[in-house]
Parts: C-alpha cells; structure tokens; sequence
C-alpha cells in the first residue's frame, strides 16, 4: 500500500527543501548491518579513529588534564599524529603539566604550531619561556576557557578524552574502572563543545555505564588504550597532611582570618586550595566550625582528602567537585550522594547562566608573587620562567566575597611579596587579604575586613611593611631581562588581555 | 613578668631555620654552633649566626647561642661572634665544674671591654651533660652573677651514666639535682629536648611531669613544640580564679590588719599568696590554658 503513498505531490509547492522516506536506515545505515549490536563506536587503534574523524592538518585537538603529572593520553595523541604526518594543529587541552614535555619535539618539528592552556611546567615551560614557538601561548583560566570556547576563538575540532571506563557508546564517568581520576569537570566541556570526540579508555564496561558524566550522545567514537593515566600522580602530595611548622603556621592564622573576616556564618561557602598551607587549614577550621556550632552549606574545588574528611563528618552538607585532587575526593565522589561533579562550565565560566564560584563566600588561593597592589601571579617564576598555571585563580578570586592569598614571605630567599609582579594574572581589586608567616596584610579596597581583622587582634599590617621585611631579609632581587619577543598573553576569564610573558634572555 | 618556656634550638648553620625560627615566637632561640654544626660548617654557621644576632627580627626573643666549649679551635672565635653580635646569653655545652664557668666568665668580660659592650650584659647559661656535671650543679649555679640558667642535656648524661633514655626515671636524680641548684642559685632551669616530633602525647606527659617539678621550660627542637609548651604551661581558669580569691583574702587581711589569712575556713600561708600573684602574672604575660 505504501507504493500508492505519494505525500511529496501530495504536498506539492510546499515540499520544496523537504526529500521522500527512503527506508528506515537510509540515513541512519548503522542501525543495521554487522554493527548494529551497538558496538559499531568502537574503533581499533587511536589511529583509526583519527581517520574516522576526518582530522586535518590546521585542526585543532583538545584534552583534559585531570590525571595531571599522570597523564598518559596527551602525548600519546600527539606522537601518533606526529607519526601519521599532521602538521599545524592547534593544541588546546584544559592545561599541561610538566609530563607533557614530551611534546617539545612535535613541536619543533610543527605538528603543533599553536597552544591554549592553562599553565606549563617543568621543561615545557622552560623551552616556550626560551621562545619555542612562534605563536604565543594563550593562557587562561579554567572558567576563562570555556569562554573562549563559547566566543568561537577556540574551536574544538576533535577531543581526545581519557578515562578508565566507559561503555561501548561512550558513556563515560571518572569513579569506574581501575585508574580513577574523579571529576570530569573539564572533559565535560569539550565532550560538550567539540565537533568531534573520541574517547580513550583502559576498559569497555558493559551498557549502560552510569553515572555518565560524558554522555553518548556526545561521544563518536571509542579506542582502547593499555592506560590513560596514573592516578598516585594526581596528588600533587596535596593529601597528605603537612608537618612543615611554617605552613602549619599560615594555616592557622589563615583558619583565624576565615574565621573574623565576616564570612563564618552558618551556611557558609568555601574554596580551599591543594597546597599544605591551604589542606591544614581545613583541620584548623574543624575546631573552629565544631566550637561555634557552624557548618559549611557546600564546598567548591579541587577536592581533597581534607574536605572529604569534613564532608563526611557533617561539617560541609554538598561538596561541589570540578577536579578530585586525590583518590579519597574520586571515592566520595563515587559515593556520597551530596559530592557533585560539575564542568568547568558550571564552575567558572563568567558567561555561563550561572558560575558557581559567583556565589562563594571565601576562597584560599595560592601565589608565586604577589604585589603592593595585590595583584598575583601564579604563572611564572621569579626567573621569568612559565612554571605555574592561571587554573581557577582569577575565577574564584573575581567570583568569592573573599579572596585569601596564603604563602610564605619568602620561600628560601626568594621574595614573594614584590613590587610589582612579573606576571600578573589575578588583579588586584580582586584579591582581599594575603596571609603570611609574616603577618596579614588586607587589601585597602576591603576596610571593613581589615577592621573586624585588627578587632580579633590579628597581626594585620600594611602590605608596604610585608615588602619591606622580605626585603630586609633577602636584599633586593635584581630585575629581569626579557626580550622583545611575547612568548604567550594571559587572558583575564573575560577574554581580554590582562598581560603578556615575553622571552627570557639568555 | 618575663617568661622563658621554651628555649628552640635553630642549627647556626641553617639560613632558612635562621631567617624564620622567630615566626614561631618561642621565649628564647638557641642559635647553635655546637652539636648540629657539623666540623666543616664552623665558620658559615659562625658568620650566619653573627649577622642574625644582629637582625631586629629577633625583637622581644632571647637570643641565645651555644658555642663550643673553650677548649675546642672553635671555641673562642664563637664567643667573639655572639658577644660582638649582641647575644643575650651565651651557652656553655658540657659543663662539668664551676671553673668552666669562671674561665668563659672571663673571656666574656675581655671581650665586653674590647668591643665596648657594657661589662656584665652577656648573660650566661651552663648545660649539664654528665655526671660530674649534676653532681657539682650548685657550684656550676653560683660560679658567676652572669648565670641566668642552666640546663639539662638528656643525651650526653645518660650516655655518661651507662643508661639510655626510657621513662624518665634514668633522669630523675639529675632532674632534681639540677632543679634544685637552680632554685638555691635562684637562677632558671630548663629540661632536656623531647626528640620525638610525632609523638605529641609522650611530649606533653613529658611537659606536665617537668611542669610539676617546677623546671621553668623545656629546650626544644620543632618550632611545633612552642605552642604546645606553652598552653601546657598556661594557668587554667580554675587556677586564676583560685589565685584571684587567695590575692583577695591576703589584701583583705592586710586591710583589716589580721596577721593570719583565711579562705574558706582555710588558714593560707605567705608562700601560697607568693604562688597566687605568680599564677596571675604568669596569666597576664601568657593567655589562659587552651582545653
């Protein structure tokens, strides 16, 4: 009967643009045949899905970075695109870490012609600050990222998106399999925006792999590999409780700042950082919370053991978890119905509906160096050197009520407290107090917290006489030499242009 | 009422330790040049500790320096460094007779004239390390109005004394012996160190023991020991309230020109008011014991 079924006359002028049913698989063919068991993503070799995907030299590529120093995709990738003779990709992973080193030669030899990241380490970032590419680096921040994705400045042609698990379709979370990394936070936003996506995983499960933090419907194709990356590298020795008397001290008096600075209600919010200073401040906040009856309402971050450790003892209701920093934060996540993973998207992202990091109360960042203005720098070293990375820096400091900067005066006699930044990558109005080892100092912009400080009789002075000691200490540093050649431009989480870092001299 | 718990021990040849010890805000620091020197860092610990004794940093601390003993080649040279840097107090390692203390007394002087410190203001403090030394304690005490102190070193003592450390009890004679020296001199006493960082609880049972002896503070080798030490040492609420009530029942009696005290139906001596008006200094210079 179907024969007699002639809806294009039918329709007339009005089937213009429109074409006649052909068969139920003329245009989806995968529904039957051989593969249509489901298994048809799956492909043999990285190789073979780099054919499917239709890569093209001037392409850009993307991955994530939550496996850090473990890391074992990324430079996989790259050396069977080096090896399949692509040229002039673009590199755009959420960061690289000092194991990514191993692309130096791709880059040299112009398989990589540009890079976006969020920081560089180790001997990658000694050879981009010596001018190894021509293009500058982009560096920005995580939420900066997924606005530059969103404005079309980065284009994800193909994501290359290691896990330890996912199903033949490609539904893939962090917390199954054997290498755990936690939190997708960052996968979930090239899963989300690349043209193309390929999974990399150490293990096919059986459907449906659930939670599916990358879901099917994003995924085309599916390899897998001996291993995506080494979860004992993740922690960046960030679990492990700090003995060292200096850090305990900047704990502490970073514990007594959360504390009076007029945000340690019941209900509060918090990011803490992953360095010893920001871990042991947590345990110093347990006693604090428990003796004034208050409890944290949720939790942002990189996750750690120690904000597990409060989670799970009713100290903090939700924990919202864009990275799990260790394996402690990837089993809670696993595990406990009120840990959340979110994309980076969620977290940072200015342009985003709704950043979390915009409802924060107080943040603990970290810095290199930080100025008399308050602004900071993560990303380069008191040589010039890239050896940091922007990552939620200038998000959570522009998105929390209050930004805590913690570090040591001096790390052996290297000033942190200077002039005037090398890099500056966190602006300075963002920025509400730097707690030292040294003393505390609150930016001028925040009188009312520099006030309830002094009120607590905390060693509140200006940041003039933080400098002035350092310097007493140490002697004054002698300047830098750069050349002229801009070797990568930070961009603010807006996108614009917040510094450059130019070519050391040699 | 100047207090001195706790004495931290900071390794002269150390720059980092140098540049930070004071963070830490221990009663007294003890730059060393002794034990934790090794020979061929003599001279750097020598020249570090010298310019550190002269850094404002130290402000409100007591800076003490260990110097090896005069009959060492370093000896002399240390004691010229810390007198001419401005120590407050020099330590004299193994000190066994009350000469010792008599010759460093002379060579301090020499120097004080040279360099034109007034003569008198280095203090000095003798460590005990052996078994002549804690039996002639009370000598080595009264051996010069300089002595402000003198300490006990556990690990050289029980190594003279064919023992090792344990419980305690291998220290309880000379513990006693040096703290009662002291006490007769009316000079300080200071307890061994307690070398096992991660052992918080032996440390603070190590602490309330030398506390009830009534030693005055501990050397101390981890910046982590001072604050323990030092709430450990704090009057609790209960003891200043007690004080409180003793120093009003004395003033009372005094008003009402009673020559016998009373407190609750309790006759208190003089001594005891003594103690009360140490407790509420004591309050006053360090905050109230933290549960």
């Amino acid at each position: 009967m179907a024969s007699k079924r002639n809806p294009m006359a039918a329709l007339g002028e009005h089937a213009e643009g429109l074409e006649p049913f052909a068969g139920f698989n003329a245009k989806a063919p995968f529904i039957t045949g051989p593969k249509a068991d489901g298994d048809r993503k799956i492909v043999e070799s990285v190789e073979e899905a780099v054919r499917r995907v239709g890569l093209k030299d001037g392409m850009t590529i993307s991955f994530h970075h939550a496996f850090r120093e473990g890391d074992k995709v990324i430079n996989l990738v790259v050396e069977t695109l080096a090896r399949m003779g692509f040229k002039d990709l673009t590199l755009a992973p959420s960061s690289l870490l000092g194991a990514n080193a191993a692309i130096i030669p791709h880059i040299e030899s112009g398989v990589i012609t540009k890079l976006y990241t969020s920081g560089l380490r180790g001997k990658l970032g000694e050879a981009i600050s010596n001018g190894l590419m021509d293009t500058p680096v982009t560096f920005h921040s995580h939420g900066g990222r997924v606005a530059l994705i969103d404005k079309g400045e980065i284009k994800i042609d193909v994501a290359f998106l290691g896990v330890s698990a996912c199903d033949p379709f490609g539904n893939a979370n962090g917390t199954s399999g054997r290498s755990w990394c936690g939190s997708l936070g960052y996968a979930m936003v090239d899963a989300m925006h690349a043209d193309k996506v390929v999974m990399l995983t150490e293990e096919v499960v059986p459907f449906p792999n659930t939670p599916a933090s990358i879901r099917q419907d994003q995924v085309d194709w599916v390899v897998q590999v001996e291993e995506v990356g080494d979860p004992a590298k993740i922690s960046v020795g960030a679990a492990r409780a700090t003995t060292n008397p200096r850090e305990l001290l900047i704990a502490r008096l970073c514990a007594e700042v959360m504390e009076h600075a007029g945000y340690f209600e019941d209900g509060f919010s918090m990011q803490t950082g992953t360095g010893g200073s920001s871990t042991a401040t947590s345990r110093f906040l347990e006693r604090r919370m428990r003796e004034k009856g208050i409890k944290a309402a949720w939790a942002l971050g990189g996750q750690t053991g120690g904000m597990v450790d409060l989670h799970q003892k009713g100290l903090i209701d939700t924990l919202i978890d864009t990275q799990s920093f260790d394996a402690v934060a990837a089993r809670s996540l696993a595990e406990s119905p009120k840990h959340m993973e979110i994309s980076t998207h969620f977290y940072a992202n200015p342009f985003s509906k709704g950043a979390v990091v915009d409802r924060l109360d107080m943040v603990i960042l970290s810095a290199l160096e930080i100025d008399l203005d308050f602004n900071v720098n993560v990303l380069t070293g008191s040589d010039g050197v890239v050896r940091g990375a922007v990552g939620g820096h200038a998000d959570t400091a522009a998105g929390a009520n209050l930004s805590i900067v913690v570090g040591p005066l001096l790390r052996t006699r290297i000033p942190t407290v200077v002039e005037s930044v090398t890099t500056r990558v966190t602006p300075g109005e963002t920025v509400g107090v730097l707690v030292t080892d040294h003393g505390i100092a609150v930016n001028p912009n925040r009188p009312d917290v520099a006030e309830r400080l002094k009120a607590a009789n905390l060693p509140v002075v200006p940041i003039e006489d933080l400098y002035r000691k350092a310097i007493a200490i140490s002697g004054k540093p002698e300047p830098l030499h750069f050349l002229d050649k801009v070797v990568g431009h930070v961009r603010y989480r807006d996108g614009s242009v917040i510094d450059t870092v130019r070519q050391i001299a040699p | 009422m100047k207090l001195r718990r706790s004495m931290l021990f900071v390794p002269g040849a150390n720059a980092a330790s140098l540049s930070t010890a004071f963070l830490f805000r221990p009663d007294a620091v003890m730059f060393d040049l002794e034990d934790a020197v090794s020979l061929r860092e003599k001279d750097a610990a020598r020249l570090l500790v010298f310019h550190t004794l002269q850094q404002p940093l130290y402000d409100g601390i007591e800076r003490v320096v260990r110097i090896n003993p005069l009959d060492t080649p370093f000896g002399r040279d240390d004691l010229e460094a810390s007198v001419r840097g401005g120590a407050d107090t020099i330590r004299l390692p193994k000190t066994d007779t009350p000469e010792q203390v008599q010759e460093l007394e002379a060579a301090v002087e020499e120097i004080e004239r040279d360099c034109g410190r007034a003569v008198g203001s280095t203090h000095l403090m003798a460590a005990i390390e052996s078994a002549s030394g804690v039996v002639n304690a009370l000598a080595i005490a009264q051996a010069s109005p300089r002595i402000t102190g003198i300490a006990l070193a556990g690990f050289d003592y029980v190594m003279d004394m064919q023992t090792e450390r344990g419980d305690g009890t291998e220290l309880f004679y000379a513990r006693c012996a040096v703290l009662h020296a002291a006490r007769a001199a009316r000079i300080d006493a200071f307890d061994v160190v307690f070398s096992n960082l991660d052992d918080e609880e032996g440390f603070l049972k190590e602490v309330a023991l030398i506390k009830k002896l009534g030693f005055n503070g501990k050397s101390l080798i981890n910046p982590r020991q001072i604050e323990l030490l030092h709430n450990a040492y704090a009057p609790t609420q209960e003891e200043v309230d007690y004080a409180k009530r003793v120093v009003a029942a004395a003033k009372k009696a005094e008003k009402q020109g009673l020559g016998v005290i009373a407190l609750g139906g309790k006759m208190i001596d003089g001594p005891v008011v003594d103690n009360a008006r140490r407790v509420l200094d004591k309050a006053a210079a360090s905050g109230l014991r933290k549960e």
